[in-house]
């Protein structure tokens, strides 16, 4: 099993590199961008089939470590690998 | 060096990619004259000490996030347990970072707004004098300090912030050469130009310019020096009340 894991940061926190590539974009021409916002994105592979027990292991290292309250929001899916 | 027998005792905690631990360690014994010792990250004691310091540098690579990784070395249970009991916590830099990710101090430091790493002296106001860390600093003195730092854009959310400045819990800002807190004296984006803050109870500081580079005529200024001397004249009076 992996959890793609996406943590961003929150809404209320200013995101200077979004701000920048935003302005990049426009000046490339995509006027019709209104805002950018850069997170990160995290694979993490599971020795698991059980897809609970994954959600409530994987929500804890994201509490625990992978994203920080304070600054980020995060959110993931399960997918099972391909043999 | 001899140590009289109502010395302080510093720890210095050196992580993997701590880079200030020995600038620090040489204000302590060399400037100072006081006790100094190093603490490992994987050491689970703190060996005695009064103070602890965590320095400037890139603890753990600032993998994933700063301080992000070195909150859950061995040595950071003990810190954690001192600082419940009263002990002083000093963070410095990349140390300010790591008591944040830890919880013991509010908020997170993100990316400097400029999104440039900031390399240059800054002017601070301090605004709390009644800190081991700042008692020998007058009501309002403006200190030289430089700051080195990518990411000391310190970041609450408002209700956290409006209950820090309640409380006084904001040291230094960020402020022109005369005291006055200006946005363009800001280097970094930090929300109430914040350069340093402390806890409730007012035994852990965090702090993103670096005291430790400047505490020698040779570094250009002395200002840093003021703020260890107030550890070493002042932390045992208050450990002892």
């Amino acid at each position: 099993m992996v959890a793609r894991v996406i943590v961003t940061p929150k809404p209320v926190v200013n995101d200077p590199q979004g701000l920048t590539v935003k302005q990049g974009l426009a000046s490339l021409g995509f006027r019709e961008v209104s805002d950018v916002r850069i997170g990160k994105y995290i694979e993490v592979s599971l020795d698991t089939t059980s897809e609970h027990e994954a959600r409530q292991r994987v929500e804890e290292m994201c509490r625990q470590l992978l994203a920080n309250h304070v600054i980020e929001d995060f959110k993931f899916e399960l997918v099972r690998e391909k043999r | 060096m001899l140590h009289s027998e109502n010395s302080m005792k510093f720890g210095v905690v050196v992580f993997p990619g701590t880079w200030s631990d020995r600038d620090c360690g040489w204000v302590i014994d060399q400037v100072l004259g006081e006790e100094l010792i190093y603490l490992w990250h994987k050491d689970t004691d703190l060996k005695g000490c009064d103070c602890v310091i965590l320095p400037g540098g890139f603890a753990y690579g600032d993998y994933l996030r700063t301080g992000a990784i070195a909150r859950f070395a061995p040595i950071m249970e003990q810190i954690g347990e001192f600082a419940d009991k009263g002990g002083l916590v000093w963070g410095i830099c990349n140390g300010f970072q790591v008591l944040c990710e830890a919880g013991l101090l509010p908020g997170a430091l993100i990316r400097n707004a400029s999104l440039e790493f900031r390399c240059q002296w800054t002017n601070l106001v301090v605004e709390r004098t009644d800190l081991p860390f700042t008692a020998n600093c007058t009501e309002r003195e403006v200190l030289r300090v430089p700051i080195s730092h990518g990411e000391g854009n310190y970041f609450a959310d408002p209700a956290t912030l409006s209950r820090m400045e309640q409380r006084g819990q904001v040291v230094f800002r960020y402020a022109d050469p005369t005291g006055r807190v200006l946005p363009t004296a800001n280097p970094n984006g930090s929300m109430h130009n914040i350069a340093g803050i402390v806890n409730a109870r007012g035994n852990v500081l965090g702090m993103m310019p670096h005291p430790e580079r400047c505490a020698e005529p040779e570094l250009g200024g002395t200002d840093g020096l003021k703020l260890f001397k107030s550890v070493a004249e002042n932390a045992l009076k208050v450990l002892v009340s």
